[in-house]
């Protein structure tokens, strides 16, 4: 449609445009521009050029936040997929009782991460928590699910899994409904089992929502900040300093802003690639499936 | 064998309920134990004798009132922010021809990608330079614009007939009463969506109010219970539980009365 006048579109987008603006577009220069400073908040900033990158990258300390982010990542994506995916297709029931399962597992993903984080904390107690009880039970050895540096980073993860699976399901279980019954109705005729029917009916036309959770789940994940916080602090031995932890102890431990930038900036690369990556999947998807 | 299939999985919903309830479930006995029942049988299930000592000590210790409204403050602000701006945008960007909407269009998409993560060490100082941390605003202000919200209100109104704003123009109506007063209510099931999604993301939000306050002024409720837990000291765990109920049943309430909306809200991105 025409614009009653040509300022008025730009009127419109303007209070969004301004905000955003203000709030991510001026904070992303800001961080380039921080990040060739030292900078404790207190005294003059000191131009430094890039010797920030250098001292995040020293050591391989950076390579490591981005390993341990991407190796978290991978398994709360792979995850929550699966078994987002494995439930919609148990839960995709009539009756009051599926109905009901599936509110459990969703509520999950509106309650706070506090309450989630401050919940696993007590339940993984190596003395008083409820999965220390079922080890013993079972006869199986002691974890230390938070204080062992080997199991406390995919501990992290499959809390967060708890915590978004019902997300997944969700988005599934709308994916699996748009799916027309004549379909498996055809295919049963055909003689296709399960198995089968899943195989060459559901799965083909699932995989655009499975790319969708993909997608969030990636992005949910490497946003990862409040398990740590609260669960961990970045350990035990840095296992499980994620990358907006890393972040926020440059800033707000070591006070030093210079970092903290650098770190954002590089943060900020990570997901533009891992974007890009994914657009470019979503494309190559889209041709294979339109010959 | 039709039953046999049901009964099947009927069991195995019943698990994956156990292990999503129970939890909850567990959070709500602990914080009826008195901290000795704690230390003495960590894995009994039930309180032996049920009492509400904890929830006593949680609103000794955090003005729970006061944090909880500054949440739902913070969230209400929020949620009628976003629709009041992304109302307009996404009328521009769904209805109007102009130059530059490819722009436009490309920037909203391009927020959509940058999560508050990747700007708060640069918002902070912001903030900070003009001594607005600890502020409303702080928390607030940020969070008026939502690349989510446009996007989605944008897509609602292409389903809109365009008919509808050409009579309204007819009859003399102002672009901003075919907006709010016209518009607005066609699409009262996604600004329904997008308000509700908003209001339980920041609700429960611990990462902004932790970074912008540092303070008793604005302190938001996950973050005064997530204080509870002091690390060093023993965790005095019915305190901490009770703190989590307060804080996890509101939304769980909201949850339960308004699921429909939230579900199609979270999957409407899809």
């Amino acid at each position: 449609m025409r614009a009653r006048s040509k300022v008025h579109p730009w009127l419109m987008l303007g209070p969004s445009l301004l905000a955003w603006s203000l709030f991510v577009f001026v904070p992303l220069g800001l961080a380039a521009y921080n990040s060739l400073f030292s900078w404790d908040m207190l005294t003059e900033p000191v131009w430094v050029s890039g010797a920030n990158y250098g001292a995040i990258a020293e050591g391989g300390e950076l390579g490591r936040i981005l390993g341990r982010t991407l190796f978290f990542s991978a398994l709360v994506v792979a995850g929550s997929m699966a078994l987002g995916l494995g439930l919609a297709l148990l839960l995709d029931r009539p009756g009051r009782f599926f109905g009901f399962v599936r509110g459990a597992i969703f509520s999950a993903y509106v309650v706070s991460w506090v309450a989630v984080a401050l919940l696993w904390v007590l339940l993984l107690d190596p003395d008083r928590g409820l999965a220390a009880a079922v080890l013993r039970a079972l006869s199986l050895p002691r974890i230390g699910f938070l204080s062992d540096p080997a199991a406390a980073l995919p501990t992290l993860a499959a809390v967060t899994v708890w915590k978004i699976t019902g997300y997944a399901m969700v988005v599934f279980l709308a994916g699996l409904r748009a799916v027309p019954p004549s379909l498996h109705e055809a295919a049963a005729l055909d003689g296709a089992d399960a198995l089968a029917r899943f195989r060459y009916v559901t799965w083909p036309l699932l995989r655009p929502t499975a790319a969708f959770v993909a997608t969030t789940s990636l992005i949910v994940s490497f946003q990862a900040f409040d398990v740590v916080r609260i669960m961990t602090q970045g350990g035990p031995a840095r296992a499980t300093t994620l990358f907006v932890y890393a972040i926020y102890e440059q800033i707000f431990m070591n006070l030093s802003v210079g970092r903290a930038s650098a770190l954002s900036v590089v943060y900020f690369v990570v997901l533009c690639v891992l974007a890009a990556l994914q657009l470019g999947a979503w494309r190559s998807q889209r041709t294979t499936r339109g010959t | 064998m039709k039953r046999g299939k049901g009964t099947w999985a009927t069991v195995l919903a019943g698990v994956f309920a156990a292990i999503w309830v129970l939890p909850y479930a567990w959070m709500a006995s602990t914080s009826l134990k008195p901290l000795r029942e704690i230390a003495d049988d960590p894995t009994a299930p039930l309180p032996r004798a049920p009492q509400l000592d904890a929830y006593r000590e949680v609103f000794g210790q955090v003005p729970v009132g006061r944090y909880m409204l500054v949440s739902v403050a913070v969230a209400v602000a929020i949620g009628a922010l976003q629709l009041l701006l992304a109302l307009p945008a996404g009328y521009a960007l769904a209805k109007l021809r102009f130059v530059g909407k490819r722009v436009a269009f490309a920037l909203v998409v391009a927020c959509l990608l940058v999560p508050p993560q990747v700007t708060f060490v640069s918002v902070f100082l912001m903030f900070a330079k003009v001594s607005l941390t600890n502020t409303f605003a702080s928390l607030v202000v940020p969070f008026a614009a939502s690349a989510l919200g446009t996007f989605l209100v944008r897509q609602a109104l292409l389903s809109v007939p365009d008919e509808i704003i050409e009579a309204a123009r007819l009859d003399g109506a102002s672009e901003l009463t075919i907006i709010y007063r016209i518009l607005a209510p066609l699409l009262r099931p996604t600004l329904v969506s997008v308000f509700l999604v908003s209001f339980v993301y920041h609700y429960s939000d611990y990462f902004w109010p932790l970074v912008m306050t540092t303070d008793d002024t604005v302190r938001t409720l996950p973050l005064g219970i997530a204080l509870l837990k002091e690390p060093g000291s023993g965790v005095r765990w019915h305190v901490v539980m009770a703190g989590n109920v307060l804080l996890s049943l509101p939304v769980l309430v909201l949850f339960g009365i308004a699921q429909k909306h939230l579900v199609r809200g979270v999957g409407g991105g899809g």
